[in-house]
C-alpha cells in the first residue's frame, strides 16, 4: 500500500511538474518573426539598416510593454517577439530561397520585409504557396496587388502610385509655370513604374508639358555622365526622379558640380532618407517625397514621439521614412494578431481574417487596409521642398494629401484611375 | 553639334573609367592567365581606404589639394599589402592548375574581402565628394563638366602609355613578355618566374586599388561596389581580348562611345548597349578585339 501511495506520489508529481514545465514552454515561447531588409549593399544604409534598427527598438520596446496606447499589451498579445534577420541583398531568386529557408527551417511565425519592388513581385507567389502571412513593409510597386491577388500577402505601406500623384500636384501647385519635364529612374519595376505614374499624371494635370528626355539608367549603374549631359541639354524645367539608395547619392554627386540644379527644379518622389546623408548636394528647392506622412513629416503624436525616441535611443539620430514603414508593419500585424485572440484563437486563417479591411493607428497616422480585397494599406501623403536652416537641411513649405486624392479607390488600377482624371475615392 | 561633342566627352570620360578599372584585370590575365575576380574587391578597398584617409585628411584641415595625394598613397597601401598578401599566401599554391580552379580561387577571395569590406566599414556609405570639385570646371557646348574628368582622363592616358612602355622597353617588360609566351622555358633561362607573378599582380592589385581610390570622390563608397564594377570590368577585358592592355584601351572606348550614343539619342538601349558590343565583338573575332594567336605546344 505504501508503496503504492509513493509510486502514486511520484506520478503525479511528475505529471504535475511536467505540466507546469509544458505551460511555462507555452507561455515563454516566443513569437519569431523574420525581417528581410538590406543589410549589405547599395540600399542598406538608407533604408535596409534603419529598418532593422527601428525593428528592434519597436521589438525590444514591445517586449518591455513601453508603446503607447493601443499597443501598451507586451509583444503581441502578451507573447514575446523574436527577431530572425535576413540580408535583403543578393536578387529576387535568392530572396525565393531564403524565404522558403525562413519558413520551413528557421520555422518562422510571419514574415516582415522587402525593400526592394523585385523582390516583393519574386516573394508574393511563394509566400502564397508557402501559406505563411507576410507582411510587405516597404517595396512600391503597384502591381504587387494590382495584377495578382493574395491571401497570406499584406503590405502595410501605401503603394507608389500616391509618389507621382501627389509629387504633381505639389508641383503644380508651386510652379504652375513649368512648360517641361525629364526624368531619370531606374531600370527595373519601380522606377519604371514611378516614371510611369509621374507622366500619366502630368498628362492629365498638365497635358501642355513637354516630355524632354526620360533616362533609365541601370539599377547600380554608380557613372551618370552622359545621363546628366543629356538632362543639362534637354533644359526641362522640372527633373523627376526616383532614384534610391547608392544611385541617387551618386547622382547627386555627379549632377551637382555641373550646376544641374541651377538649370532644373528637382523633385525626388523617396528623396527623404537622404537629407541627412549629402551635405551639400541637395540643393535649396529641391521638391522631397517620403511615401505618407513618414521621417521629417510625420506629425506629433504619442505614437510619432515613442518611435522618435526609441529610434534615437538605438541609432542616435532621428528615424527616417524606411522605420516609419516598419513601424507600419509590426503594429499592423500586432493589431491583427491581437484582435484574432481577443477573439478566442491566432491561428493564421483567422489573424487574416481581421488583418483584412483593418484600420490602425501609426506613428505617421491612420492606416487603413483597403486596397488589394483588404491587403494594400493606403493612408496619405506629404511633400515639402528644401531649405538649410543655420547649416541644417530641412523641409519646408509642406502640404499634406488626403488619402482620396492620392490614391485609387478599389477595383481600378493606378494607371486607369490616373489617366481617368484621378477623381477621388470614398474611404 | 552641341549633342555630338556632348557624345564624344561623355564617351571619352566613361572610357576613362573603364580603362583605368580594367587595365590591372588584364594586366594579371595577360601575365599569370588568372582572371582575377577579387579585382572588384581590390576595387573597393581602393575605394573605403581613399574615403577614409582622404576623409581623415580633409577633416583635420589639411590642405585639401593635399587631399588628391592622401588618395594615391591609399591605392598604393592597399596594393601593396593586399597583393603580396593574396598572391604569396594564397595563389603561387594554386599556379598550374586548370583556369576554372583559379577563376573559383579568386573568387572565394572576392567573397571574403566583402565580407572583410563590411567587418571594418561597416554598411553605411562613405563620401568624399570635394575632391571631385576641387579642381574647378570647364565649359563646353553649353555644358559644365568638372575637371575632375580631365583627371581621370590623364590617369587613363598616363596608366596605358607607361605600361606599354615598360611592357616594350624595358629589361623587365621583356622578361615579362618572355614569361607570357612560355614560363617553363623562361624559368630554364633563369627569369624568376615566381618573383615575376609576385610583382605583376602586386601591380595589378595596385592598379584595382587605384580605379577604386579614383571613383570614390563620384559615387557613395558602400559595400557591392566590387560587384558591379567586376562585371563592367570584365566585359571590356573580353571585348579587348583578354590579356590584351591596346584591347583594353579600345575596348574601353568603344564601350564609352556606344553608351554614351545610346544615352543621349536612345535612353531606353543604355542598358543593353555594352552587352550589345559585347555580342557583335565576340560573332566576329571570338577570342576579342587583339586576341593573340596561341602557338599549339605538341
Amino acid at each position: 500500500m505504501n508503496k503504492n501511495w509513493k509510486s502514486l506520489t511520484v506520478t503525479m508529481l511528475t505529471a504535475l511538474l511536467s505540466g507546469i514545465s509544458i505551460g511555462c514552454d507555452a507561455q515563454d515561447k516566443p513569437i519569431r518573426i523574420g525581417l528581410v531588409t538590406f543589410l549589405s549593399g547599395p540600399a542598406a544604409g538608407p533604408f535596409g539598416v534603419p529598418a532593422k534598427l527601428a525593428a528592434e527598438a519597436i521589438v525590444d520596446s514591445l517586449n518591455a510593454g513601453k508603446a503607447p496606447a493601443p499597443y501598451a499589451a507586451k509583444g503581441f498579445g502578451g507573447t514575446p517577439l523574436e527577431l530572425v534577420v535576413i540580408d535583403e541583398a543578393g536578387g529576387a531568386t535568392k530572396q525565393v530561397a531564403e524565404l522558403r529557408n525562413l519558413v520551413e527551417r528557421q520555422d518562422v511565425d510571419f514574415v516582415i520585409g522587402y525593400i526592394g519592388s523585385g523582390d516583393c513581385l519574386a516573394v508574393a507567389p511563394v509566400a502564397e504557396e508557402l501559406k505563411k502571412i507576410t507582411v510587405l513593409f516597404d517595396c512600391g510597386t503597384p502591381r504587387v496587388f494590382e495584377d495578382a491577388s493574395y491571401k497570406y500577402v499584406f503590405r502595410t505601406r501605401p503603394h507608389a502610385t500616391m509618389d507621382a500623384v501627389a509629387g504633381a500636384m505639389y508641383l503644380l501647385e508651386n510652379r504652375p509655370g513649368m512648360k517641361s519635364y525629364g526624368g531619370i529612374n531606374q531600370n527595373y519595376a519601380y522606377g519604371q513604374d514611378s516614371w510611369a505614374d509621374f507622366t500619366a499624371v502630368m498628362a492629365t494635370l498638365k497635358p501642355e508639358a513637354v516630355i524632354t528626355t526620360s533616362q533609365m539608367p541601370k539599377f547600380g549603374a554608380g557613372q551618370y555622365g552622359p545621363e546628366i549631359s543629356s538632362l543639362l541639354q534637354s533644359n526641362s524645367d522640372v527633373i523627376h526622379s526616383s532614384l534610391w539608395g547608392g544611385d541617387l547619392e551618386a547622382f547627386m554627386l555627379q549632377a551637382a558640380p555641373r550646376n544641374l540644379f541651377a538649370r532644373s527644379q528637382l523633385i525626388l518622389v523617396a528623396g527623404e532618407p537622404y537629407l541627412h546623408r549629402l551635405p551639400g548636394s541637395i540643393p535649396d528647392g529641391t521638391i522631397i517625397g517620403a511615401r505618407g506622412a513618414s521621417g521629417v513629416y510625420a506629425q506629433k503624436s504619442p505614437l510619432n514621439d515613442w518611435l522618435r525616441q526609441i529610434y534615437k535611443e538605438r541609432a542616435d539620430i532621428y528615424p527616417n521614412y524606411p522605420a516609419y514603414s516598419v513601424a507600419q508593419a509590426f503594429l499592423g500585424l500586432k493589431t491583427a494578431y491581437e484582435k484574432a485572440k481577443a477573439l478566442g484563437t491566432t491561428g493564421t486563417d483567422d489573424i487574416i481574417k481581421v488583418f483584412e479591411y483593418e484600420t490602425f493607428e501609426s506613428p505617421s497616422g491612420k492606416v487603413m487596409m483597403k486596397l488589394g480585397k483588404g491587403h494594400q494599406a493606403v493612408a496619405g501623403t506629404a511633400y515639402g521642398t528644401t531649405r538649410t536652416v543655420n547649416g541644417q537641411i530641412t523641409v519646408g513649405n509642406i502640404k499634406y494629401y488626403p488619402v482620396e486624392r492620392v490614391q485609387p479607390p478599389e477595383g481600378i488600377k493606378s494607371i486607369d484611375w490616373i489617366k481617368a482624371g484621378m477623381k477621388p475615392g470614398k474611404w | 553639334m552641341g549633342h555630338l561633342v556632348a557624345v564624344l566627352l561623355d564617351g571619352l570620360i566613361y572610357a576613362s573609367w573603364l580603362f583605368i578599372i580594367a587595365v590591372g584585370l588584364t594586366l594579371i590575365y595577360g601575365v599569370m592567365k588568372i582572371l582575377n575576380i577579387a579585382h572588384g574587391s581590390l576595387y573597393a578597398l581602393g575605394a573605403y581606404s581613399a574615403a577614409s584617409l582622404g576623409g581623415y585628411w580633409l577633416n583635420h584641415g589639411y590642405p585639401p589639394m593635399g587631399s588628391y595625394a592622401v588618395m594615391l598613397a591609399a591605392a598604393i597601401v592597399v596594393g601593396l599589402i593586399a597583393g603580396p598578401v593574396i598572391e604569396r599566401g594564397l595563389l603561387r599554391f594554386m599556379y598550374g592548375k586548370d583556369e576554372i580552379v583559379l577563376v573559383l580561387v579568386t573568387y572565394a577571395v572576392f567573397l571574403i574581402l566583402e565580407d572583410f569590406v563590411k567587418l571594418v566599414w561597416g554598411v553605411d556609405p562613405y563620401f568624399i565628394a570635394q575632391p571631385y570639385g576641387l579642381l574647378g570646371s570647364f565649359d563646353i557646348a553649353d555644358l559644365t563638366y568638372p575637371n575632375y574628368n580631365l583627371l581621370l582622363f590623364c590617369a587613363a592616358v598616363f596608366l596605358g602609355v607607361s605600361l606599354a612602355w615598360v611592357l616594350a622597353r624595358t629589361r623587365q617588360g621583356k622578361m615579362l613578355a618572355a614569361v607570357i609566351h612560355d614560363r617553363e622555358m623562361s624559368a630554364a633561362m633563369g627569369i624568376n618566374v615566381g618573383r615575376v607573378y609576385f610583382i605583376t599582380f602586386t601591380v595589378g592589385a595596385m592598379l584595382g586599388a587605384l580605379g577604386g581610390a579614383l571613383t570614390a570622390p563620384m559615387i557613395s563608397v558602400q559595400p557591392g561596389i566590387g560587384a558591379e564594377t567586376i562585371v563592367l570590368a570584365f566585359a571590356v577585358v573580353v571585348i579587348g581580348g583578354l590579356g590584351s592592355l591596346p584591347g583594353a584601351a579600345l575596348a574601353a572606348l568603344l564601350v564609352g562611345l556606344v553608351r554614351s550614343a545610346a544615352v543621349h539619342y536612345r535612353p531606353e538601349l543604355d542598358l543593353f548597349s555594352i552587352y550589345l558590343v559585347m555580342a557583335v565583338v565576340l560573332i566576329i573575332r571570338p577570342k576579342g578585339l587583339f586576341s593573340v594567336q596561341e602557338a599549339r605546344k605538341i
